[in-house]
C-alpha cells in the first residue's frame, strides 16, 4: 500500500510490522508522533503491543531492555538530549546482547537550544556497541526498522541498532512510502528468539560482575559480533530486495562513482542533494561520484578501501564535529584509508542545527574539491561550509 | 578462574561466572550465643549478605536455629548490631 507520510510515520509503520511485544514511549520534538502513532495503533486495536507511557528515556530504553530480556521484541524512539539520557543504558543493551531496535530523529544538542537536524546527538553514541544506520529517505526508514530487527536478532549478532533520521527533513516531510503487507513481513522476519532471555526453570543472575580475568572476552565477543554485522547487512538487504524489492544500499550507497577523482561521502537525508549535484556535474563533463555511507557502525573500513582506491580526491561531508579534531565522518575514513591510498581528503562541516543544505551548497563543495585536485594539494584540512563570518 | 572466549556464553550472565565466597575478606567473624539466642530470626532477616541461614534445631523449643554462613559472611557487624539480646559477638580473625 502506497501512502503519502513523514519519516516518523514510516518509522512507526516499520515498528507496528515488526509486531514488539512492548512499547515503550517517551515525547521528544521531533521524534513524538513516532509513539503518537503507535499510541494510535493501539487505541484503534490495529496493534496489540503493550504500550508503556514510561516517566524518561532512561525509563524507555530501561523498560524495552527489560522486555527484550524476557524474551519479547520491543521498541522506542527518541532523539538528541533523549538519547544523551539513554547512554548508559545503550552501554547496558549492547553489553548484555539485547538485540533492540530504536529510531533515533538526529537533532542538534544544546545550548543553545535547537530542535533542528544535525547528527551530534548520534555521533555521540558511537562507542556504545550499537549498530547506527543513517536513512536517506523515508521508505529507507521503514525498511531499515524491519531489517534492523532481522540483523540485531541474528544468533550471530545480537547487538543493538539505531535507525537514524534527520530531524524534520526526514521526520517532518511527507514523501510517497510502500507500505509492505503484514503477511510478507511477518514471512520476512522470524519471531523473536532471544537465546540468553530470562528462564524462570534455570534462574540467572544478570548484570552481574566480571573479574578481570574474564571481562575482556566478554568485550572481545561483542567485537567479533559487530565484524560480523558488515557481512550480515548486506546478506539481510540482499533479502529483502529479493522480497520486497527495495534496495538503499548495504554498508554503503555507491552513487556514480565510475571513473570519478572526486568523491563525496555522506550520511544521512543530505545525501540526496548530493547525489542531484552529481548529476549536474556529470552532465557538465565533471568526474565526480558520492558513497552514501549507510553504516556508521560497523565502520565499512574495507568496503571504502576497495571503493576509493583509484580516487584522487576525498570530501567527507560532516553534520557533527569533534571538538579538537574535526567531523567524524572525516577521521574515521581517513583512518581507514591510512596505508592503502594517497588519496588526499578534506573535511566539510555542514548543517549544524539544521542550517539549510541545498544541492547548490553540495556543487559549491564539489567545486573546491575539484580545484584541490587540479592543484594536487589541500587549501586546509577543515572548513564550514555557509558559516557567516 | 579465567575462561577461554569460546568457553564463555555470547551474554554475559551468572552462572557462567565464578560464585564469590567473600568470607576471605572478613576482619570480625560473628560468634552466636546459642544458651542465649532466642531464636527471633531477627539476624537473619537483617543480614544484607544473605549469609544467614535457618536450619532445624531439636535442642531448643522452637526447633530452629540461625547458622553463619562463614564461606561468605564479610563480618559487617549488623547481626551483632541488631541482635535484641546481644548474644552474637564479633570475634577478631586470626
Amino acid at each position: 500500500m502506497r501512502k503519502v507520510i513523514t519519516g516518523n510515520y514510516a518509522a512507526a509503520y516499520g515498528a507496528m510490522l515488526s509486531r514488539p511485544a512492548v512499547v515503550a514511549a517517551y515525547p521528544i520534538t521531533p521524534q513524538t508522533t513516532i509513539v503518537e502513532l503507535l499510541a494510535k495503533f493501539k487505541a484503534e486495536g490495529i496493534a496489540d503491543y503493550k504500550y508503556i507511557p514510561v516517566e524518561s528515556e532512561m525509563a524507555a530504553i530501561s523498560a524495552c531492555m527489560g522486555a527484550e530480556l524476557s524474551g519479547v521484541r520491543a521498541y522506542t524512539a527518541t532523539s538528541a538530549h533523549g538519547l544523551l539520557l539513554m547512554h548508559e543504558m545503550l552501554h547496558w543493551v549492547a553489553g548484555q546482547r539485547i538485540p533492540l531496535v530504536m529510531n533515533v530523529a538526529n537533532r542538534a544538542l544544546a545550548p543553545p537550544w535547537s530542535v533542528w537536524a544535525d547528527h551530534q546527538d548520534a555521533i555521540a553514541q558511537r562507542d556504545t556497541g550499537w549498530m547506527q544506520i543513517f536513512a536517506e529517505n523515508n521508505q529507507e526508514v521503514l525498511d531499515s526498522v524491519i531489517m534492523g530487527y532481522k540483523i540485531a536478532e541474528s544468533h550471530d549478532i545480537l547487538l543493538p541498532m539505531i535507525i537514524n533520521m534527520d530531524a524534520f527533513i526526514l521526520t517532518h516531510t511527507l514523501e510517497v512510502v510502500d507500505i509492505p503487507d503484514q503477511e510478507m513481513v511477518d514471512e520476512f522476519l522470524p519471531s523473536f528468539d532471544l537465546p540468553h532471555k530470562i528462564d524462570l526453570d534455570n534462574p540467572r543472575q544478570y548484570g552481574t560482575l566480571a573479574f578481570p580475568n574474564q571481562y575482556m572476552e566478554f568485550r572481545y565477543k561483542m567485537a567479533q559480533a559487530m565484524e560480523r554485522a558488515k557481512s550480515k547487512i548486506k546478506e539481510v538487504a540482499e533479502e529483502f530486495k529479493k522480497k520486497f524489492g527495495r534496495y538503499h544500499g548495504d554498508l554503503l550507497d555507491i552513487y556514480r562513482i565510475d571513473g570519478a577523482d572526486v568523491v563525496l561521502i555522506t550520511m544521512g537525508a543530505l545525501s540526496s542533494m548530493g547525489k542531484e549535484a552529481v548529476d549536474i556535474l556529470r552532465e557538465q563533463g565533471y568526474n565526480v561520484g558520492l558513497i552514501r555511507l549507510r553504516t556508521f557502525r560497523p565502520f565499512p573500513t574495507e568496503d571504502l578501501r576497495k571503493y576509493l582506491k583509484d580516487v584522487a580526491v576525498i570530501g567527507t561531508i560532516d553534520r557533527s564535529y569533534s571538538f579538537g579534531y574535526g567531523g567524524a565522518l572525516f577521521n574515521e575514513v581517513k583512518a581507514a584509508l591510512y596505508g592503502h591510498s594517497d588519496v588526499i581528503v578534506k573535511d566539510y562541516i555542514v548543517g549544524i542545527g539544521g542550517r539549510d543544505i541545498s544541492t547548490e551548497t553540495m556543487i559549491k563543495i564539489f567545486k573546491n574539491a575539484i580545484e584541490i585536485k587540479k592543484e594536487g594539494k589541500l587549501d586546509r584540512e577543515i572548513e564550514w561550509i555557509d558559516l557567516n563570518i | 578462574m579465567p575462561f577461554k572466549v569460546d568457553e564463555l556464553p555470547e551474554a554475559p550472565y551468572s552462572f557462567q561466572l565464578v560464585v564469590n565466597k567473600t568470607g576471605s575478606w572478613r576482619n570480625f567473624r560473628p560468634v552466636i550465643d546459642y544458651n542465649r539466642c532466642i531464636r527471633c530470626m531477627i539476624c537473619w532477616k537483617f543480614c544484607p549478605d544473605l549469609s544467614i541461614q535457618i536450619v532445624p534445631d531439636e535442642t531448643h523449643k522452637l526447633k530452629i536455629k540461625p547458622v553463619i554462613d562463614y564461606e561468605h559472611c564479610k563480618g559487617c557487624g549488623i547481626c551483632a548490631n541488631e541482635c535484641p539480646v546481644k548474644c552474637i559477638e564479633m570475634v577478631r580473625e586470626e
